[in-house]
């Protein structure tokens, strides 16, 4: 199993997809650096002054103000407080909330990469893996070994989460070296806000509380390689039925692009929350924005996500084993 | 002589289609089995059945002992193949493309993959990638690949395709080496009628999905020799032959089967009626009059 897996990886090296996946990252994300380090020139700009400490000393003083006047909800006591914390906490350790460094950009970054960007780079190695032996003709040398056919696609399966593993660790490293270049590294202990729950159409802030960065990061992070798998073993479904490598990343992007803008429509369509593509955005559960449909929660978007990739898997598998190749 | 594989009424229904209809045979060690037919017979079909790529609806294969569909791993360790083109990773090298298939057999060692690498005499460019090989190269790889796990059977379809004249003389006795020397099975299919003839011991004959005939090129040759009369006076001569023969005319001469013993005797009675016998020629046919002959006027290509 350890040499089928390695052939795989062996293909997918050399096929310098792995490469073409790390230089475009690398080429995003220093633009998005560019962009971001803009944007703090701006703001300051705007500010009219440089020194954020006073400003942020009057926001302190503001929701101090709020907490002291009388007829706000026990609720929103709760939050302003904990807001309160995090104000603080940001001035105690000199940290300007409006130029954040390294993690606080690459937490953006898989925020806002985890719907189109990381499934995008996901297809481009998964797409032609079993298409292109099948286009190339190889896959009738491969079928005439003394090997199973489940155990060709189970290696193949397996190359695919080493290289979504490669895919993660690229976009973590590129993201914060790069960007650490120009905010710096620190910030992993930067109190942020999370515990957010929609009940109908109010948001409850009954258990927000504050956790530190990294962890914040590494729960996002692990949200995002779910996402990334289960867009995968999608891509490897269609890749195992077509013979097209095109045709498979036509059908991978219309079903993620359609689910970017199905997001924004479908609040009264509620049955299209069984759809995988409307699902993709779990870390928004995270950090508290309002979910695309009514009813969705981090478990239930998970639930679907899994039930899609299981549902997914069988097929590739039972198609592979039963095909007969021409 | 043993047999080293044996097909057993295999059939292939694709939706209400009967393609394969049901074919028997069986390889003998050391020997270059023919298979031929016009394009559309079944040819491919059937190999890709032989070597598991294509479930078939019923019948059985076994090779070396072991039932392909049951034993798919030990079967086809036996087996040795290309089907239709060498199709190879072309942007690995020769040498890479060697030891990723040698790591899917349960055991390989750098020195068999020397020791193909020789046999096929590609050790000049081994390590180039696939991608600058030409066809001939790449139809050396392919039969390289095949030989890897010491196969007992050799299946090759339409391994002269697309080479040169050199090329196909080349693979015609390094398939006869392999059979000779290494006392492998080889089947060999081909359109090609002549290519059958020059390398095969015995031969399958397909069209529309059936074996019409199998049996040693020799007998199939002679069975089928005819004999060319070249004379003076056309219609007189045929006459006398019709009688003791049947006679056909073409070209200007008259054709008659081959009876060894009978070919003095009915000279003898054309000299005599006066008729000028200029040539007698016996001739073997080519596997091409045969198959238009046995599948009743059927075109080859």
């Amino acid at each position: 199993m350890i040499n089928l897996v390695y052939n795989e990886m062996l293909k997918i090296v050399r096929k310098k997809r792995l490469f073409i996946i790390s230089a475009i990252i690398a080429v995003l994300v220093g633009l998005f650096t560019y962009a971001q380090y803009k944007h703090v020139q701006d703001v300051q700009k705007r500010l009219g002054t440089t020194d954020w400490r006073t400003q942020l000393q009057q926001q302190i003083i503001d929701t101090q103000n709020r907490l002291n006047s009388s007829g706000i909800s026990e609720e929103w006591r709760k939050f302003l407080k904990i807001r309160l914390q995090q104000q603080q906490y940001y001035l105690d350790h000199n940290i300007n909330p409006s130029a954040p460094g390294a993690p606080t950009f690459m937490r953006m970054f898989v925020e806002n990469s985890i719907e189109l960007f990381l499934p995008l780079m996901v297809m481009v190695v998964v797409a032609d893996l079993v298409s292109s032996e099948a286009s190339g003709g190889t896959m009738k040398l491969l079928l005439t070994r003394p090997v199973k056919r489940w155990k060709i696609l189970l290696s193949k399966y397996i190359a695919m989460g080493v290289s979504i593993s490669f895919i993660m660790l690229a976009l973590v490293v590129l993201s914060y070296a790069i960007s650490g270049a120009v905010f710096g590294y620190g910030g992993w202990n930067l109190p942020l806000l999370t515990g957010f729950t929609v009940q109908g159409e109010e948001l409850n802030t009954a258990n927000v509380h504050l956790i530190p960065q990294w962890k914040y990061l590494l729960i996002e992070l692990g949200l995002a390689s779910f996402v990334a798998i289960v867009v995968g073993t999608l891509t490897f479904m269609l890749s195992v039925i077509m013979r097209s490598t095109a045709a498979v990343m036509g059908i991978m992007l219309a079903a993620l692009i359609s689910g970017a803008i199905l997001s924004n429509m479908v609040s009264s369509w509620e049955s299209a929350k069984y759809l995988f593509m409307v699902n993709l955005r779990l870390t928004d559960y995270i950090s508290g924005a309002a979910p695309p449909i009514a009813g969705m929660t981090l478990g239930f978007s998970i639930g679907v996500l899994a039930v899609w990739g299981l549902v997914a898997l069988i097929v590739s598998f039972f198609v592979f084993i039963t095909r007969d190749v021409y | 002589m043993t047999d080293t594989l044996v097909v057993q009424n295999l059939r292939k229904t694709i939706g209400k289609k009967e393609i394969i209809k049901g074919l028997s045979f069986s390889l003998r060690e050391g020997e270059v089995f023919g298979f031929l037919g016009p394009n559309g017979a079944g040819k491919t079909t059937t190999i890709r059945m032989l070597v598991g790529l294509i479930k078939p609806t019923s019948g059985r294969v076994s090779i070396c002992g072991y039932d392909l569909q049951r034993q798919f791993a030990d079967a086809i360790r036996h087996v040795g193949c290309i089907v239709e083109n060498p199709e190879l990773y072309p942007y690995l090298s020769g040498w890479e493309n060697l030891e990723h298939f040698a790591r899917m057999l349960p055991s390989f060692s750098k020195e068999r993959l020397q020791e193909v690498v020789h046999l096929v005499g590609l050790q000049h460019r081994i390590h180039d990638r696939v991608r600058t090989y030409s066809l001939g190269m790449r139809q050396r790889l392919g039969i390289a690949q095949a030989l890897l796990g010491q196969p007992k059977v050799l299946i090759l379809d339409e391994p002269t395709n697309g080479l040169d004249p050199v090329g196909i003389r080349e693979m015609r006795e390094f398939i006869r080496l392999l059979a000779e020397k290494e006392k492998l099975s080889v089947l060999v299919s081909s359109h090609l009628l002549s290519e059958i003839q020059l390398m095969c011991d015995r031969v399958a004959i397909m069209a529309k999905g059936e074996i019409i005939r199998i049996d040693d090129v020799e007998t199939l040759l002679k069975e089928q020799a005819r004999v060319y009369w070249k004379v003076d006076s056309l219609e007189r001569a045929k006459n006398i032959l019709a009688n003791e023969t049947t006679v056909l005319e073409t070209d200007g001469m008259l054709v008659t089967g081959y009876e060894a013993s009978q070919l003095a005797v009915w000279n003898e009675k054309l000299v005599q009626a006066g008729i000028r016998v200029s040539e007698i020629q016996p001739k073997l046919p080519t596997l091409e009059d045969l198959f238009i002959e046995l599948t009743g006027g059927e075109t080859i290509d």
